[in-house]
């Protein structure tokens, strides 16, 4: 057992996203033409010592995510925590 | 004027920055491994282009943490000269020695050419050679130069005249055509409110001979080194 954490980080909607937009406009090319908008983040998976209270893991999580894994200038974060 | 520069795994214009302090400049120069914590007593020091720890994550987000940056940020606070130049530039952006950041390029390509840059502000301690407006002719070569900052920060920059250098066409007009990686306001380099941090995206260490295509970088190397 270990807890797993699931975190999800995405630009802000003010800041430009080209990579989204070109990937929508290739969608829109081959026909999806129903696809209104489309943003590219980031998905990242970390794994916690089973050992920790889930609020510790928590603590941690927003820890490195402040810290690291987004850039609060540019990007929002949020995450999910699981047994498994 | 003494430099050191530091050097990050994948860090790879720190000897171009060298040969430029030592051969052109005629500069004292220490190569400062990014485990050490201590700068050799530098006047100033340089974070080199490159793409240290392989960009990964967000480029400069993983040299922010390397053991040398607080010896740096205690260097800046005590009014210590730095210069970041390339992914130098991300990696104080991403440390918060700038404020904004640098998004992928507008076209998504990398881009690696020439450009021309207009120096806005010749009262810093990296400019204070170029004559106010003169244009540099400096090449860019990265896939994340693309400055953003949201408008409050756009105005502080603006308010306190941090915006240093701006992409322009041959004749010194900002054009969007002169943009080349989509930076807002066309921001090629920008310093910190007390002026002693500078980051840039364009090579000046690239252009300091004739041989190699120009000698417009010289003016930052020797604006450093007489300040």
């Amino acid at each position: 057992m270990s807890w797993h954490a699931k975190v999800y980080v995405v630009l802000k909607p003010s800041v430009m996203d080209p990579q989204g937009s070109t990937v929508q406009r290739a969608l829109h090319q081959m026909g999806y033409s129903a696809i209104e908008n489309l943003r590219i983040g980031k998905f990242i998976e970390v794994n916690f010592d089973q050992a920790l209270q889930e609020q510790e893991v928590h603590k941690q999580l927003n820890e490195i995510c402040d810290k690291l894994l987004a850039n609060p200038n540019i990007e929002t974060y949020q995450f999910q925590i699981e047994r498994v | 004027m003494r430099f050191s520069i530091i050097v990050f795994p994948g860090s790879n214009c720190d000897h171009d920055c060298e040969y430029a302090i030592r051969q052109v400049l005629k500069n004292p120069v220490e190569m400062i491994w990014h485990k050490n914590t201590d700068l050799k007593n530098p006047d100033c020091v340089v974070i080199p282009g490159g793409f240290s720890y392989g960009d990964y994550l967000r480029t400069g987000a993983i040299a922010r943490f390397s053991p040398i940056m607080e010896s740096i940020f205690n260097f800046a606070n005590k009014g210590g000269l730095v210069i970041g130049i390339c992914n130098g530039f991300q990696i104080l952006c991403e440390a918060q020695f700038l404020p904004g950041v640098l998004l992928k390029n507008k076209n998504l390509r990398f881009v690696c050419r020439n450009t021309y840059v207009r120096v806005d502000e010749v009262d810093t301690p990296f400019t204070n050679q170029c004559k106010n407006s003169s244009v540099l002719s400096m090449p860019i070569a990265h896939g994340e130069g693309n400055f953003f900052i949201d408008e409050e920060g756009l105005k502080k920059l603006e308010d306190q005249h941090q915006i240093i250098m701006r992409y322009c066409n041959s004749k010194g007009q900002i054009t969007d055509e002169s943009n080349p990686n989509g930076s807002l306001k066309n921001i090629a380099g920008i310093c910190n409110q007390a002026r002693n941090i500078f980051g840039l995206m364009p090579h000046p260490e690239r252009v300091c001979e004739k041989e190699l295509g120009g000698i417009d970088g010289q003016l930052i190397w020797q604006s450093i080194s007489n300040s």
